[in-house]
């Protein structure tokens, strides 16, 4: 009995502390949206470490419909972690706004179950309730700021857009149900092994063309820039860091999982989508003066450059993926805690030029925003270098050397709109002066850009790190 | 025979109706079409001996999603003018995908007929459809329909957080109050004089 919770003991966790947060929030007399999220940082950040507290246990839960491995319990420590780092981000933002309510902190935690749900999915019926869970809640949160015309625009177009791609996949779905016979993935992958019929591969083209819409790689990511754009910028931190890295990891155990036997089939599509995610994102990030528009291009490319590791379809890019994109992850979250000190007396700023002179009115800021736009452009020694070292490497023993000198073109182009942040940061005059942010902000920024500094690269933390993901690639084998 | 008969016909009705869905320029038809292709899948179904899931479908879908749709439609404001402008434009991109689509499908319908094995189980231990969904459902499934549970949950909370507002100062009606009243606390017997006026 204890063997069986102990298995599926984080989704229990956060299903149960949400549900009780929930019922708390709604008979409360007064406003308790802090304590609230406190508690529920409190709770992902137990949800990141329970399995790993429990010893790892492996094995399948419910029938097999979830199966956990060092593969999940990765994905739930990282999850769980940066989930929590981009709630703490949310709470002065959403002070400050008047816009404070419990049921985001609520949601972001129903939005964390369904991506648990999705990083151990075993069963296609598993996959496809994870990720309508972990949807719902993100269109919610998207429109979250009902007040505002943008948000509502937002949510909105997500919504739409996002049950289209639901249809994509759950017509995948069935043909793949309709051709092998069953929904499990070990059964599937056993079926396909006989010999792949066209119909297994129409429905696995659309399951990916699905899951292509949940990491905005192109030519899915019409929705990214204007709903990365509308919504309320804690939210746009979380939409561009934890969601993508939990659709990525599913996509990757759909691919080595059912498909293990037809990665010549699947390969074709992961590359198309690398190449056209790598250019539409660094071309169109060129013309952007938002700066959260920018960072939606930015996604865009680095789910490309995510995807060129996948292709090489083997364990090491699998591992390749895991290490991009945990750093990348590490960068977003920095990146927006940096967005989010943008506030003048009047409100937020979000256009890049508001940056300009930062260099003197805000020494620190200035600082950690350039260490993030070193790191995210790949330049030696920061983090976000080995990030891109990891993903290229698969793809180069994998034989697809073309594949990564499209990629470090692409990279190139990218590093134009990096730079240029750069130049505005250190170069132009300053206009108006940022108001002193909280200190939750700043503390999550200097945190995460000491993580993409040097300190990663120390033998101590990357090691256990390294080997944790290793194992985590391994166990999908 | 029979069964082949009204396996075409549903069929044939079921796609001519889910083109029409598409193809009819009042969006309000369109409902009705879509309606009309639940049916007849309903039909279908009851045809492959699954009439738990006919009955489902009739329920749920016709019953509350298409009736649901039809409300939303008859109180958006159309301007039909507007709607037929662009069709011509968007005909000659949009035909070409449908093409593409069309022979895909019909490619991956080919293999299937043209494969010896169909997939297909049919259950016949005299078990009904109902009996076998309540078999599997609340033990093999019990996990993925709490999951399903919790994500019906999240939705109700977004229809609360997105809609619900806390007005101040409206009058509202208590009706305990309004029963609790009686002839001493809600009258009150005033003998006036000639002359003098109330108090």
């Amino acid at each position: 009995m204890f063997q069986t919770i102990s298995l599926f003991a984080p989704q229990l966790v956060l299903a149960f502390f949400a549900s009780q947060l929930l019922s708390t929030g709604a008979f409360a007399k007064r406003d308790i949206s802090i304590g609230v999220r406190n508690f529920s940082i409190f709770v992902l950040l137990i949800y990141s470490v329970i399995g790993f507290i429990l010893g790892k246990p492996t094995g399948t839960a419910f029938k097999g419909a979830l199966v956990i491995d060092d593969f999940s319990h990765y994905m739930n420590l990282i999850i769980g972690l940066s989930a929590a780092a981009t709630l703490a981000l949310s709470k002065s933002f959403f002070q400050i706004e008047k816009l404070d309510r419990f049921e985001f902190s609520i949601l972001v935690l129903y939005c964390t179950l369904g991506m648990s749900i999705m990083v151990s999915a075993n069963t296609l019926l598993a996959l496809y309730i994870g990720i309508e869970m972990q949807s719902l809640a993100l269109y919610i949160m998207a429109a979250f700021n009902r007040d505002s015309l943008r948000a509502s625009e937002a949510g909105l177009k997500y919504f739409v857009l996002g049950a289209l791609s639901s249809g994509l996949l759950l017509y995948g779905a069935s043909l793949i149900y309709g051709f092998t016979g069953s929904i499990e993935f070990t059964q599937i992958s056993e079926a396909i092994s006989y010999g792949a019929s066209p119909g297994i591969i129409a429905g696995m083209v659309f399951l990916l063309c699905g899951l292509a819409f949940k990491i905005s790689a192109a030519p899915f990511h019409m929705w990214t820039p204007d709903v990365y754009e509308g919504a309320p910028t804690p939210v746009t931190a979380f939409f561009a860091s934890v969601p993508k890295f939990a659709a990525m990891a599913l996509i990757a155990r759909l691919l080595v999982g059912p498909f293990e036997t037809i990665v010549s089939q699947w390969q074709q599509v992961i590359v198309i989508f690398a190449i056209l995610s790598m250019f539409i994102g660094a071309i169109g990030a060129l013309v952007q003066v938002n700066i959260k528009r920018l960072m939606a291009y930015s996604s865009i490319a680095n789910m490309g450059f995510a995807l060129v590791a996948l292709s090489a379809g083997n364990e090491s890019g699998v591992k390749g993926m895991l290490i991009f994109m945990s750093i990348y992850v590490i960068s977003i979250i920095g990146i927006f805690a940096c967005i989010l000190q943008m506030r003048i007396r009047d409100g937020m700023v979000e256009n890049i030029n508001d940056l300009a002179g930062l260099s003197k009115s805000n020494r620190s800021l200035a600082l950690v925003l350039t260490v993030f736009m070193f790191s995210i452009m790949g330049i030696p020694p920061l983090l976000g270098f080995f990030g891109k070292f990891f993903a290229f490497v698969p793809a180069i023993e994998a034989g697809m050397v073309w594949l990564v000198v499209l990629a470090l073109i692409a990279s190139v182009i990218g590093a134009f709109y990096y730079l240029r942040l750069v130049k505005i940061i250190w170069g132009d005059e300053s206009s108006h002066e940022f108001v002193e942010a909280p200190k939750t902000l700043r503390t999550i920024a200097l945190m995460s850009s000491l993580l993409v500094f040097p300190i990663l690269i120390l033998p101590l933390i990357s090691i256990p790190t390294q080997s944790l993901i290793s194992r985590a690639a391994s166990s999908l084998f | 025979m029979l069964i082949a008969i009204s396996f075409y016909s549903l069929a044939f009705v079921s796609v001519a109706a889910a083109f029409m869905v598409v193809a009819s320029k009042n969006p309000v038809h369109s409902v009705l079409y879509l309606i009309l292709t639940f049916f007849s899948a309903a039909g279908l179904f009851i045809l492959m001996g699954a009439e738990f899931l006919a009955l489902l479908i009739i329920m749920v879908y016709v019953g509350a999603v298409a009736v649901l749709f039809l409300f939303v439609v008859m109180m958006l404001d159309v301007d039909f003018v507007e709607l037929k402008q662009g069709f011509l434009s968007y005909l000659p991109v949009g035909a070409l995908v449908a093409i593409i689509l069309l022979l895909e499908m019909l490619m991956v319908g080919a293999a299937y007929f043209a494969g010896e094995t169909k997939t297909v189980v049919v259950r016949d231990n005299g078990v009904s459809n109902l009996e076998a969904f309540g078999q599997v459902l609340y033990t093999d499934y019990a996990g993925v329909f709490e999951a399903a549970g919790f994500v019906l949950l999240v939705a109700m909370i977004g229809a609360i957080v997105l809609t619900l507002r806390k007005r101040e100062g409206v009058r509202k009606q208590i009706p305990s109050e309004q029963i609790a009243r009686t002839k001493e606390k809600g009258l009150k017997m005033v003998d006036i004089k000639p002359g003098v006026g109330i108090e």
